[in-house]
């Protein structure tokens, strides 16, 4: 089977590669563009780890075609941070200690942004739910909730 | 497999023709589990995301029209369609988390036909239509005549459905679906029920539709729980009625998500309790 | 609302340990730099595909590769022919099993059980390739849980099995692998003692720890049998010599690389892909990449074992427990070695009990090998006690807390499975419960609140540190102990306390197997306990070193030189101190370059006590259960980062909600897994959960210089019980059988349940 190029815009960048047509978006961004920020915790959808900002959208890349990314435009944990500033969302979960093993942070965050880029005032109910695609084992939740509204109160009051 | 994203209706009625296993696809949200479970992968995927019609909420004069390849998100965010069909909504929008949702629709969750869907009670008791194209043309049909049993349609091996229509609802009309997981997101559905009700001027109800998910090979309209309501008020003693009816006309399968004795006894609790949602947004439950 | 009582480290005067610094590995996860287990790549690395049983119990009669070889871009494949016959390389017993479950030889024992591997330029390609492996397997009946196996006439998986620990020894095989016992006392006596006697049966199915990270591994052997091997694991150097034993190379032949490990709870102590790794690699001279898929974890990594446990215990009125008699039988999985032994050492270790029997079993069946989940074999054995002392408790009209501090253990009490208690805070946990407002918040209808504690002993064992000064004074300190929970921030805080230096000036680091001597397991709740001790010794002599150098370059005697706050002094003010950056610049006048290490097995561990208290809302129509209020209290000796602390006990209680009301493996008729996938295998979600209330107590362990007690496991042991008894007093039902799923609750309020 021979491989198809696809153009799309990676974290500000525009980007090239080879993809074979049942590839997904979660491989062609680990093994062809380089960027293993995306996880692969189940391949099926069920635990978020791979979440990218697909056109604005958080979807998880495990269940998008890797052709499909063509002319879109796309967001990874790798592109969050500004240099080297980082997201809110990146400084209140370390300040919060809102990871321990670290595998799910990069989709929480994505996930995080996602939400608080639709619905800057969350409450704890609405930012349980917008995260309940992504799957932790190891802190229990409490912490990044926690982290997430705090990086909601800063962005508040940066705007404000 | 190749993936192709046509443009137009008319070239995807094509690329479906084309190759005998050949499938269309949304978000394919399902269709990727299945492939990694061991399903034979298509000789053809047809991404239908790139045809404008086919994503796309629009208020006609007479209703909506739903593309159906829209992503749910969609739907939750319009608040024009959530307060006129807000069962349908949730419905819609209980198909999984927010990246489910930024992906799935209603013609991917209806087509997949699961016993299971989410959005397919809500919509049948809503009466929606599906527009479905092919190469013979167009043709329209209520959605209930779709799904036949778990995982097969009425659909030809060259038609998909395009989009969907809504009738705008009488007056005093409101809809609700509820639904039972063990966890509060994340699961398919042990058993699920949506309900519709029109409220006359006294406060009785005038019509109602009750259909249930998850207890049948595809969703079972339950009219003996809608004649118990018909012309009566809306109150313990008929959503009693409504939840017998209901438990009786449940024929579910005993799998690794629920047992048959459960999913009856549940989905006389949820469809009275749909009941009693859908009264109280018409305006009147005691 | 968490409420955290901040530990007291003004009290002890701390200036680093107990603050809560920002974790060294914490922004290159935030960032998505860090790297796991499947995010390495090399030049020329093949993909890899694994072929799996799909019986529980069969022979395999003959495997034809040929077909798979021929396919586009497959360069290696394996089967058990390719390794060393364990039984013929001489291996311990226990080896011969890693070994024979790493690569199924004659028989399979599992659904997902491995018998070949391949190795390809794709993905797709090995995949393609794993497909045209052509096995042909002889079914055999199987059996699926404890009742199955003890049965007369089951099926045996080992013909040479033959229980252990018997009287008189057993002569016919078995699928028993072992028994345990420990007794005190007279078991008549203790129970003509009680006023009140329960006695429950109680069954737990296996669950898995469910680390988000599937395992992963690369492998670059060469031709000589020398391999580097990167892998997230728990412990390369256990990794390291598993492996060896498997494919038969000394240690030296390996390099094991650790990657950041995405979770492992216990669960990724043992190996599974890196011998496959290795092999394929040396066959296909190129790199090689082995990923388990979720269906994969699943299917074939080790869960947690289920359980069949019969509890019968006594109280007098007063509230103290007279008599307990224990019996359990633990499902080890394919081969010997559930956590049984450390059930029967648990199971009634918080209470002081005058008579009782503890018995357990050790049972094979065709599952995967189980293996450790934080506090293995702790909570199924705490959920049944846990949940019979409650009702005793009910029976004689006594409130559940007030029961156990009657029969808490304390300083100087004589454990249940043998030594005296030293200094413990088991008291001071439960007091601290009593004393939170959550236990005094009015329930509603529909609303109940279940207590439940627990124990684990947290091991010591063998840890190396080494600590290297750098030319301008900033600090290297060098461990083997996989950061799983934090420890490269308690690592720093230790050597932070320790020099007197700022933590910008300490750079954490865990090395690879050829880096840092030898270290055993993350995992026992023992890093900071033990690590830490390694990082302390190896601070002192470091500090030892610095004093001696200064007095050299002051002329005096090292006894007139101290350390404080980074800098030498000399006793006397006779001199303006010396900077840990000073003494660093001029190494070379004093003696050369500045090192230290310490290697020591641990000594002085401190147990570990949790309380907690969980308040439920049942759905009395449908069954559902909602979590509306959890504390827990668990004393953690001294708390050297408060916030990683708070996140070892949320993530454990969270674990134990899971465990508790919805995970479960579920197997069909033909014994294999139906439920391989984070979908039907439903760990909590955070829309499922409430803020997890934390009390951090701190009894300090005497035996450490810091007073530290591990702090990983002893959090999932009480939950299990703390759901189930706020479902009891929320319904008035007692459910035995985990998981407490609605279907399960329902039929218990309906009275429906068998």
């Amino acid at each position: 089977m021979s491989r198809t190029q696809v153009t799309c815009t990676v974290n500000g960048d525009q980007v090239d590669f080879l993809t074979l047509d049942d590839e997904s978006l979660l491989n062609a961004l680990r093994d062809e563009v380089g960027l293993t920020g995306v996880k692969e915790g189940c391949g099926t959808g069920d635990c978020g780890a791979c979440s990218v900002l697909l056109d604005d959208a958080v979807v998880c890349s495990c269940l998008v075609f890797a052709r499909e990314a063509e002319g879109a435009t796309i967001v990874t944990v790798e592109g969050m941070a500004d240099g080297d500033h980082l997201h809110p969302l990146q400084q209140t979960f370390l300040e919060g200690a809102a990871l321990q093993c670290g595998v799910c942070t990069p989709g929480f965050l994505v996930a995080a942004k996602a939400l608080l880029d639709r619905n800057p005032d969350p409450t704890e109910t609405e930012v349980r739910y917008a995260l309940a695609g992504n799957l932790c084992r190891c802190t229990g939740y409490d912490k990044i909730v926690r982290a997430t509204l705090e990086a909601a109160r800063e962005l508040q009051e940066a705007r404000a | 497999m190749r993936y192709s994203a046509p443009t137009s209706v008319d070239e995807a009625v094509g690329l479906l023709s084309s190759a005998p296993t050949a499938r269309v696809f949304a978000g394919a949200t399902d269709m990727i589990p299945q492939i990694r479970t061991g399903r034979p992968e298509p000789e053809v995927m047809i991404d239908l995301k790139r045809i404008e019609r086919l994503v796309s909420v629009a208020k006609t004069a007479t209703g909506w029209t739903i593309g159906a390849a829209t992503p749910t998100s969609h739907l939750t965010a319009n608040a024009d369609l959530v307060a006129a069909f807000p069962g349908l909504v949730e419905a819609a929008g209980l198909i999984g988390s927010d990246q489910i949702q930024n992906r799935s629709s209603l013609g991917g969750n209806l087509c997949n036909a699961s016993p299971a869907a989410d959005s397919v009670p809500a919509m049948v008791v809503n009466g929606l239509r599906a527009v479905i194209a092919g190469k013979d043309g167009e043709r329209t049909v209520s959605v209930a005549d779709i799904p036949t049993g778990p995982g097969q349609t009425s659909l030809a091996p060259d038609e998909f459905v395009v989009e969907f229509e809504l009738d705008d609802a009488p007056a005093n009309t409101a809809d609700a679906y509820l639904r039972m997981t063990p966890r509060t997101e994340m699961d398919i559905a042990v058993v699920g029920a949506g309900a519709r009700v029109t409220l006359d001027g006294s406060g009785n109800c005038a019509s109602a539709t009750i259909a249930l998910g998850a207890v049948a090979p595809t969703v079972v309209r339950v009219p003996d729980a809608e004649a118990a309501l018909v012309g009566q008020p809306i109150n313990d003693e008929t959503l009693a009625a409504v939840a017998a009816a209901c438990s009786a006309a449940a024929n579910p399968i005993e799998d690794k998500r629920g047992t048959i004795a459960y999913r009856q006894q549940v989905a006389g609790v949820l469809a009275k309790r749909a009941v009693r949602k859908a009264a109280e947004r018409a305006g009147g439950a005691s | 609302m968490t409420v955290t009582d901040e530990p007291s480290t003004e009290s002890a005067g701390y200036k680093y340990v107990g603050t809560r610094s920002i974790r060294p590995d914490g922004l290159d996860k935030v960032t998505g730099r860090a790297k796991f287990g499947a995010d390495l790549t090399l030049p020329g690395m093949l993909e890899a595909a694994v072929v799996r049983s799909p019986h529980a119990h069969a022979e395999i009669v003959s495997i034809d590769t040929s077909e798979a070889m021929k396919i586009e871009g497959v360069k290696a494949i394996v089967t058990g022919a390719d390794f060393p016959d364990p039984a013929e390389q001489g291996l311990h017993p226990s080896d011969q099993d890693v070994a024979n479950n790493i690569i199924a030889r004659d028989k399979v024992l599992y659904d997902g059980h491995v018998v070949a591997a391949v190795a390809a330029t794709s993905r797709q390609a090995a995949r393609a390739a794993a497909k045209a492996v052509n096995v042909t397997y002889k079914v055999l009946p199987h059996v699926m849980n404890v009742d199955e196996a003890m049965a007369d006439g089951a099926a045996l998986l080992h013909p040479n099995m033959k229980t252990k620990g018997v009287d008189p020894p057993a002569e016919e095989p078995s699928n028993v692998a072992s028994r345990i016992v420990h007794e005190r006392g007279e078991l008549d006596q203790g129970f003509a003692n009680a006023d009140a006697v329960v006695e429950r049966t109680f069954t737990t199915k296996p669950v898995h720890q469910g680390y988000i990270e599937p395992h992963a591994c690369v492998a670059d052997t060469g031709a000589d049998g020398r391999s580097n091997i990167w892998v997230s694991s728990q412990g390369h150097f256990a990794m390291r010599t598993y492996t060896s034993k498997v494919v038969g190379v000394t240690t030296s032949m390996l390099k094991v690389i650790p990657a950041e490990i995405g979770g492992g709870f216990g669960g990724k102590t043992v190996i599974y892909l890196e011998p496959l790794a290795y092999m394929l690699s040396k066959k296909a001279g190129r790199p090689v990449r082995v990923v388990m898929d979720r269906a994969e974890v699943f299917r074939a990594s080790g869960p947690a074992s289920g359980t069949k446990i019969k509890v019968k215990m006594g109280a007098n009125s007063a509230g103290e427990i007279t008599a307990a008699e224990i019996w359990m039988a633990f499902e080890a999985g394919a081969f010997a070695g559930s956590p049984v032994g450390a059930a029967g050492m648990t199971v009634i270790a918080p209470y002081d009990i005058p008579h009782f029997v503890v018995e357990g079993f050790d049972v094979v069946v065709n599952k995967p090998k189980v293996a450790a989940y934080r506090a293995p074999g702790a909570p199924m054995a705490a959920f049944a006690v846990e949940s019979v002392v409650d009702d005793l408790a009910a029976e004689i009209g006594m409130d559940p807390i007030e029961l156990r501090l009657k029969n808490a253990v304390v300083e100087g009490t004589e454990a249940s499975y043998g030594p005296k208690f030293p200094k413990i805070g088991f008291v001071e946990t439960l007091d601290a419960c009593k004393e939170h407002p959550n236990y005094g918040e009015p329930l509603g209808p529909n609303q109940g609140r279940g207590v439940a504690a627990g124990f684990w002993f947290n091991a010591g064992m063998n840890s190396s540190a080494t600590i290297h000064v750098n030319d301008d004074g900033t600090v290297t300190t060098v461990v083997g102990s996989p950061d799983i929970g934090g420890s490269r921030a308690s690592m720093a805080l230790f050597t932070a306390e320790e020099l007197g230096i700022g933590l910008e000036r300490i750079k954490p680091v865990v090395a690879d197997t050829e880096t840092v001597g030898f270290n055993d397991v993350t995992g026992g709740s023992r890093v900071t306990l033990a690590t830490g001790q390694a990082v302390v010794e190896a601070c002192r002599a470091i500090k030892t070193d610095l004093i001696r150098r200064a007095a050299k370059t002051w002329k005096m005697e090292a006894d007139q030189v101290e350390w404080v706050d980074g800098q030498a002094q000399a006793k006397d003010g006779s001199q303006p101190p010396l900077s840990l950056a000073a003494i660093a610049g001029k190494m070379a006048r004093t003696g050369g370059p500045i090192s230290a290490n310490a290697s020591l097995n641990a000594r002085g561990v401190g147990a570990a006590f949790s309380t907690q208290v969980c308040d439920v809302e049942v759905d009395p129509e449908t069954g559902q259960v909602t979590i509306l209020r959890y504390l827990t209290a668990q004393d953690a000796g001294r708390a050297i980062h408060p916030a990683y602390v708070e996140g070892q006990l949320q993530g454990g209680v969270v674990q134990g909600i899971g465990w508790a009301l919805n995970e479960e493996y579920v197997h069909n008729d033909d014994g294999v897994l139906e439920n391989p996938s984070f979908l039907d295998y439903r760990i909590p979600v955070a829309s499922d959960l409430p803020m997890i209330d934390t009390i951090i107590v701190e009894v300090p362990n005497p035996g450490h210089p810091y007073g530290v007690r591990g702090v990983g496991e002893v959090g999932i042991v009480p939950p299990l019980a703390a759901v189930a008894n706020a479902i009891k007093a929320a319904t008035g039902k007692r459910l035995v059988d985990l998981p407490m799923s609605p279907m399960k609750v329902l039929e218990a309020i309906d009275g429906t349940d068998s």
